[in-house]
């Protein structure tokens, strides 16, 4: 009996889907909707990323329509939920090339989502702009593959160019164990030469460890340290913070993006007074004076989201915005949706502003970001400040 | 050199004053059931979160850290009652797996029921660091070691000198017997429950302005001070503290000396060089098997 009554349920709903199916097709026949596929990690461990991800795709989906789509046509999001998993995230993909047909891929919330996928687009030959942090997804430079965040490599540069500026040389490194941590500390330490500074000391901390004062006695203890740089996420770095206000110690204390939230300067109290650390304009979007050239992108983005969804609103939404909005662009200037076209039209994307930064893509460089993407803030009096 | 060595030293008392205080939780249950609880952890997490939620809608300190305890301590009862104790006649195993599994339970539902954000309490005495030696220590690690030595002398007290205190030690020497002299064992085990998880909240309330506290906080400071118990014998008060202190200091110290990447490593090969040569922990000696 039970069996039966499952069939005919199951008979009904696919009635049902095709009814629907047919009507909405009467309806679009004239226009077919351009298909824009996303795999994001909305759920699992990296749903911090995904989740943003995707509410920013919809919210900008939406009011693209509603402003008359492109190129005159409306615009369709399939969306998947790959969970952080990179199998999942190529069987979504597989799906998004073969069944969805979609024209172009934004998606790949972490770096090995991306990595996994990398092999069909290629082969299928469809544009795809990736969310995803890594380096090693556009170096060495991959024919189909875009991506919209800054790499922690340049949250290097950025505070050894800052470290420059102050006439340090010999730093201190003191990283955590999660993988956040340890990709930074590894971008760190290739860059830091580059930058002429010297790590004299490096050391680490475990997850959830509770004070790091031994590690920053051993750094004090180490003859020549000018700053210390904390590559960190999470709890260790404001346990850092405090610990180092609690030892007295008077060099400079550096921070990754990471922290880069209220949350940190919060936890840390008065210690994190002075310390300084790279983070994305849109962070800061209300500080930053009014002649600055992102500042109408990050705040009019900030207050979309922050308005639509009543929650704070993070850069890996802004990735997912700047990825839907370059794919815009490049379809309005290529005139169609030809996936060569489009590909070619994103390598040519020139002076776009996003909320990652200035927009300057090559043959040789599919992110286009330089430094001033990042800016550079100090705590004082418990709030961001802006350095030049 | 010396201040190097003394701060090394003080880190360690402060990171093992914590890990003690833990590792007295455990020790609780341990004594009553032969259980190893493995969602203390969760309990020391739902005293720190409860305060700082509390404290955040505007009570005053004290009050939200009873409250906080009064929590921690039904919630330790609910578990026994609702968990622990339909399986009372599994094996041991069976009811520590319970436990993991209650433990999961417990912070998706901090998870849920607060944030997945980092909170922090303002130190009781100020944040002004003392001078020892050349070396700092924070006012709070001091309240964190008094209220650990209090609770082992009172711990000593009960298990010592009060009734239901030898109760408990009687229900987990031998079960069967205890019973026949009229003890309520259920009773014991469900009030070693309720003590240990107060205890746990105890503990999480102490430390959170040192460590931060967030729903998931109980997984690390549960598996260290699981190792502190262990380390100073599983059951003996004064072994949790000694343990946890040892475990502290030899972490700061080879943080310090030899290589911060592997001081975790060097605490775990101690605490199995321990257990090598001394089965019971280094003041585990009574809990031997007696015929």
């Amino acid at each position: 009996m039970k069996s039966i009554r499952i069939a005919v349920a199951a008979g009904g709903t696919l009635l049902a889907m095709t009814l629907a199916g047919v009507l909405g097709a009467g309806i679009a026949a004239a226009q077919e909707p351009i298909k824009v596929g996303a795999f994001l990690s909305v759920t699992g461990p990296a749903a911090f990323l995904g989740d943003p991800e995707q509410k920013t795709l919809e919210l900008y989906v939406e009011k693209l329509n509603a402003g008359g789509g492109v190129l005159g046509r409306k615009l369709q999001l399939v969306a998947y939920d790959s969970a952080g998993d990179a199998d999942k995230a190529r069987t979504f993909a597989r799906r998004l090339i073969e069944q969805d047909k979609v024209d172009v891929i934004v998606g790949g919330s972490t770096t090995g989502e991306t990595m996994a996928v990398v092999p069909l687009v290629e082969q299928a030959g469809i544009p795809f702009i990736s969310l995803a942090g890594a380096v090693v997804i556009i170096e060495p430079v991959k024919k189909w593959v875009f991506k919209t965040p800054h790499t922690d490599r340049m949250a290097c540069q950025k505070i050894f160019v800052d470290m420059g500026s102050r006439g340090i040389s010999k730093i201190a490194l003191i990283s955590g164990a999660g993988g956040f941590d340890k990709s930074m500390r590894a971008e760190c330490l290739k860059v830091a030469a580059q930058h002429k500074i010297e790590i004299v000391a490096d050391e680490t901390y475990g997850a959830g460890d509770a004070d790091m004062t031994a590690q920053l006695t051993k750094i004090r203890a180490t003859p020549g340290v000018q700053a210390v740089l904390n590559t960190g996420f999470g709890q260790g770095p404001a346990i850092v913070t405090k610990n180092f206000g609690q030892l007295g110690i008077t060099v400079p204390l550096y921070q990754s993006h990471g922290v880069a939230s209220k949350e940190y300067v919060k936890l840390s109290g008065e210690a994190a007074e002075g310390v300084r650390l790279p983070a994305a304009a849109l962070l800061v979007a209300e500080t930053l004076p009014d002649s600055d050239p992102q500042k109408k992108v990050v705040v009019a983005y900030k207050r979309e989201y922050e308005g639509r969804f009543k929650s704070e609103v993070s850069t890996f939404g802004g990735h997912a915005y700047d990825g839907l909005m370059l794919v815009v662009e490049a379809m309005k200037r290529a005139g169609s949706t030809d996936k060569a076209k489009v590909r070619d039209a994103l390598e040519a994307t020139r002076g776009y502003m996003g909320t990652a930064g200035m927009v300057n893509m090559s043959p040789h460089d599919h992110m286009g970001l330089d430094l001033t993407a990042f800016r550079m803030l100090e705590v004082r009096r418990g709030d961001w400040s802006l350095i030049k | 050199m010396s201040g190097q060595l003394a701060q090394y030293l003080l880190s360690g008392i402060t990171i093992g004053a914590i890990y003690a205080l833990v590792a007295l939780g455990f020790s609780i249950i341990f004594n009553a059931s032969h259980v190893i609880n493995f969602a203390q952890g969760e309990f020391v997490m739902i005293g720190g979160m409860t305060t700082v939620s509390l404290t955040g809608a505007g009570l005053p300190l004290p009050v939200a850290m009873i409250a906080a305890v009064g929590l921690a301590a039904l919630v330790g009862l609910a578990l026994e009652k609702l968990a622990v104790e339909p399986a009372r006649r599994a094996p041991v195993v069976t009811l520590i797996i319970i436990t993991i599994g209650a433990s999961i339970l417990l912070r998706g539902l901090a998870a849920l029921v607060w944030d997945k954000k980092l909170h922090t309490l303002a130190p009781f005495s100020g944040s002004a660091p003392i001078e020892i030696a050349g070396a700092a220590l924070l006012p709070q690690s001091l309240w964190v070691l008094g209220v650990s030595l209090a609770i082992v002398l009172a711990l000593s007290w009960f298990f010592g000198r009060t009734l239901l205190g030898k109760a408990m030690l009687a229900t987990s020497n031998q079960g069967v017997a205890a019973q026949l002299v009229g003890i309520n064992v259920r009773r014991v085990l469900l009030i070693s429950f309720g003590l240990s998880a107060a205890l746990g909240a105890v503990a999480g309330i102490l430390i959170t302005p040192i460590t931060l506290t967030s729903w998931d906080v109980g997984i690390m400071l549960g598996l260290k001070g699981f190792a502190a118990a262990v380390l100073g014998g599983l059951g003996s008060g004064p072994g949790a503290v000694l343990g946890g202190l040892v475990l502290g200091v030899a972490e700061s110290l080879s943080a310090g000396y030899l290589s911060s990447a592997y001081k975790d490593v060097i605490a775990f090969v101690l605490m199995l060089a321990v257990l090598f040569f001394r089965p019971a922990g280094i003041l585990g000696g009574r809990a031997a098997e007696r015929v």
